[in-house]
């Protein structure tokens, strides 16, 4: 039983917290990225390049610096503080261990080496309409043509798709609608004939893009690895990429935490600092316990989502996600009520973490979908 | 970071899981996992055969015969203690008057006291509240005026939990009137059976009798029982808050009533399947099992903190705040399990007094009294609000 973090980790996250500080300026740098064409910085991302964040969690063989579930953790958490809009969940957190798990050696040596350093960005087009969270449920079909695939169907808000350089999609092969089973994945360059993308903005001012496949046509290297039943890795990978967005979720909530502390220090009314009234204070108690309960959470999912045991692994991802979608909730909507009128302005950082905090908890599953999860595991 | 038990801290849980097996009594487990009432001699003799094992006080400093445990140890073995259905420890002594006495009192007080603490030759009780003074606990008035080698208290306490058990009871009381309330407060040990002294019982609205009145009519008390400074005691008082409370979150004992809430909803049809696979019901179930589990790991790092040097400050406020929250929430759960089975009351079943109930399931009678009685942890040991203002003060200054 050990809390503390190693050195090396310490490191990495103030190397993180350097450069958001430097080139995230909330006023400033992501203003304008936010309020760019195509919602993330080319120089940020080489930036993350270069200090080694997108070959965390990557082999060593394939151009990777290694490194644990902690350390993801790590960084993510430091990316919700920073309110960053890169797409790192989307490139290094589901892309990188789709390849890594379900992808060839080939594929592994030709395409990690790329995204470690900056040069190709990469999307997971899975979630279908009418399939809300179910991973199970995939209507997209493809079927094999002579040396290659043809993919058809239609995959909505695919996260960071509008800037992908290719999109990894699953397809059914065969089996039933919601059955999970023949469960492909292909690497689809985003320039195919056939590949429509609406991009567009999330409510985060993040972005993301419907993806519509008219007859897309593969070669067969296209598939990743050669396993038509890729349902257990997708698992695996959402499950790694929700424990992710879990410590995403604790950065931003303890940052929101702390400035409507700072506000509250500040703001008078009735001649005094609006912090000495007990009704606030005690709703911000709440908060801080709130922001603590789920870095337990955090911690307690990023060492799970290692687990070889798939029950376990499941059931704790799924707690943490209810946990921080409700408490994600509380103090997002405490915050902006603290803050008063300004908190829903669009001008204060509050309104902002406001948003990603809503967009999170309706990612990868929500409180809901996470308690049903958690509920119909073995414990019950 | 791991969060997982070291093999050596797996083999201690195994030797606590074993002993416990062993020693606690068949009877005195069931009473405690069912929800019924023991008795004085049954809390004793448990208590020493704890201490025969050297596992009474394992806190304390091993000089004074604590276990010489760290806090991952302790931690293991309350979880273990607790899931094996033994009863708590009456920690007036042990957990609160003790550690007053090791870091302020007297060396005549340590071997006077600590011993018969550690053996249960004693048990305690604690003098804080009075019927003006709850949360605003400085405004006691129970009078203490010396007078040669003794001193004459005067007053009244209340709420005070086991004072029908208790042989000695450690007061707040008020040695001075002159500047802030805070300063004229001070620290005394007083045997419960001086002249003087009544013991009043309060009944309770779940029917059984916990809390009592203490009156005070010129009680005579020797100098010598002062702990410390006379007008210091508040000082006194608040190093108790910080002190040995990594308990009191409760998480072993939640998680054991979180079981058997499942085993209840299992065992309870609608519609002709269990409760527990009723959404509506499950779902509450699987929130509450979240939270504990984020309130477990939280013990933990302010466990963690503690054992790597950090006192243990008013994160412990947290902690007995989403403790107790979860805590009643289980209760609540428990008797809406029972359906209309939550209705009939039967006091002396549940008091130990009775051997069989009347109607309903067997595990039935003690929910809804749990329910009302349960209220409490919320109120006691400094109210919930009070810990917010703790947290607000100290943590978030403002």
């Amino acid at each position: 039983m050990d809390f503390n973090f190693s050195s090396e980790q310490e490191q990495l996250r103030d190397t993180i917290n350097r450069l958001i500080e430097r080139e995230y300026e909330f006023n400033k740098q992501r203003h304008a990225i936010i309020n760019s064409a195509e919602g993330f910085s080319a120089t940020v991302w080489s930036s993350m390049a270069e200090i080694g964040m997108l070959g965390l969690g990557i082999a060593e063989a394939h151009g990777g610096f290694g490194g644990n579930a902690i350390d993801t953790m790590i960084v993510m958490e430091a990316l919700g503080r920073g309110l960053v809009v890169e797409p790192y969940l989307a490139t290094v957190v589901l892309g990188a261990n789709l390849i890594q798990l379900a992808g060839s050696d080939a594929q592994k040596t030709s395409l990690l080496p790329q995204l470690v350093e900056g040069k190709l960005k990469l999307a997971f087009a899975h979630s279908e309409a009418g399939a809300r969270y179910d991973l199970k449920r995939v209507a997209t079909v493809t079927r094999k043509v002579g040396d290659g695939y043809i993919l058809s169907g239609e995959k909505i808000v695919v996260l960071h798709g509008n800037i992908a350089d290719k999109i990894i999609v699953s397809a059914a092969t065969a089996g039933a609608l919601n059955d999970g089973q023949g469960m492909a994945l292909f690497l689809v360059d985003a320039k195919t004939p056939g590949v429509n993308l609406t991009g567009y903005r999330t409510i985060d001012n993040q972005r993301a893009a419907n993806l519509h496949l008219d007859n897309v046509r593969v070669n067969a290297d296209a598939m990743l690895g050669s396993s038509e039943d890729n349902l257990a890795v997708v698992e695996q990978v959402m499950d790694i990429a929700t424990a992710a967005l879990v410590a995403e979720s604790v950065g931003a909530m303890e940052a929101l935490q702390k400035s409507t502390l700072e506000y509250l220090k500040t703001r008078r009314q009735f001649g005094v600092p609006i912090g000495k009234f007990q009704a606030l204070q005690h709703r911000m108690v709440d908060m801080l316990m709130s922001v603590e309960q789920s870095r337990s959470m955090a911690y307690l999912a990023a060492v799970k989502v290692q687990s070889s045991d798939v029950a376990e692994r499941q059931r704790v991802v799924s707690a943490a996600k209810n946990a921080v979608g409700r408490y994600g909730r509380l103090v997002a909507q405490e915050a902006v009520q603290m803050h008063g009128g300004m908190g829903i302005t669009d001008e204060l950082s509050a309104s902002h973490y406001f948003r990603r905090l809503t967009a999170i908890d309706a990612t990868f599953g929500d409180a809901d979908h996470h308690l049903s999860r958690f509920a119909a595991g073995s414990t019950f | 970071m791991d969060l997982n038990y070291s093999p050596e801290e797996n083999a201690f849980r195994q030797d606590v899981r074993n002993f416990l097996r062993e020693a606690l009594p068949e009877t005195l487990r069931h009473k405690v996992l069912a929800g019924i009432h023991h008795s004085r001699e049954e809390q004793v003799a448990w208590q020493k055969v704890l201490h025969k094992q050297g596992w009474f006080a394992p806190s304390w400093p091993k000089e004074y015969g604590g276990a010489g445990w760290n806090a991952v140890q302790r931690y293991i073995f309350e979880e273990e203690y607790d899931d094996a259905g033994a009863p708590r420890v009456v920690p007036f002594g042990p957990m609160m008057c003790a550690p007053v006495i090791m870091a302020f009192g007297s060396d005549w007080h340590k071997q006077r006291f600590l011993p018969k603490m550690l053996n249960t030759d004693e048990l305690w009780c604690q003098g804080y509240s009075e019927p003006g003074s709850g949360s605003d606990l400085a405004s006691l008035k129970t009078k203490a005026e010396r007078q040669g080698d003794h001193y004459i208290v005067n007053g009244q306490k209340t709420w005070t939990t086991l004072a029908q058990w208790a042989d000695w009871i450690f007061c707040l009381v008020r040695t001075s009137s002159e500047g802030k309330a805070q300063e004229g407060i001070s620290f005394l040990l007083i045997d419960m059976k001086s002249p003087g002294i009544e013991v009043r019982a309060i009944k309770l609205m779940d029917g059984a009798h916990e809390v009592n009145e203490v009156w005070f009519d010129n009680v005579k008390v020797p100098a010598e029982n002062l702990v410390g400074q006379e007008n210091k005691g508040w000082t006194y008082a608040k190093f108790l808050l910080g002190h040995e409370r990594s308990g009191i979150a409760a998480v072993g004992r939640s998680k054991r009533e979180l079981a058997f809430v499942k085993e209840v909803a299992r065992q309870e049809q609608l519609d002709g399947k269990p409760l527990l696979d009723h959404p509506r019901y499950r779902d509450k179930v699987a929130q509450l099992e979240i939270d504990l589990m984020a309130l477990e790991v939280t013990s933990l790092r302010v466990l963690s903190a503690e054992s790597r040097g950090k006192a243990p400050g008013a994160e412990v406020s947290f902690l007995k705040i989403k403790g107790t929250e979860i805590q009643q929430a289980l209760t609540e759960l428990q008797m809406e399990a029972l359906g209309p089975y939550a209705l009939p009351f039967f006091p002396d079943f549940v008091n130990g007094l009775a051997h069989a109930k009347i109607v309903g399931p067997d595990y039935g009678p003690p929910f809804t009294p749990r329910y009302m009685n349960y209220r409490k942890t919320s109120i006691y040991g400094g109210s919930n609000e009070i810990q917010r203002n703790i947290v607000a003060q100290h943590i978030l200054a403002l």
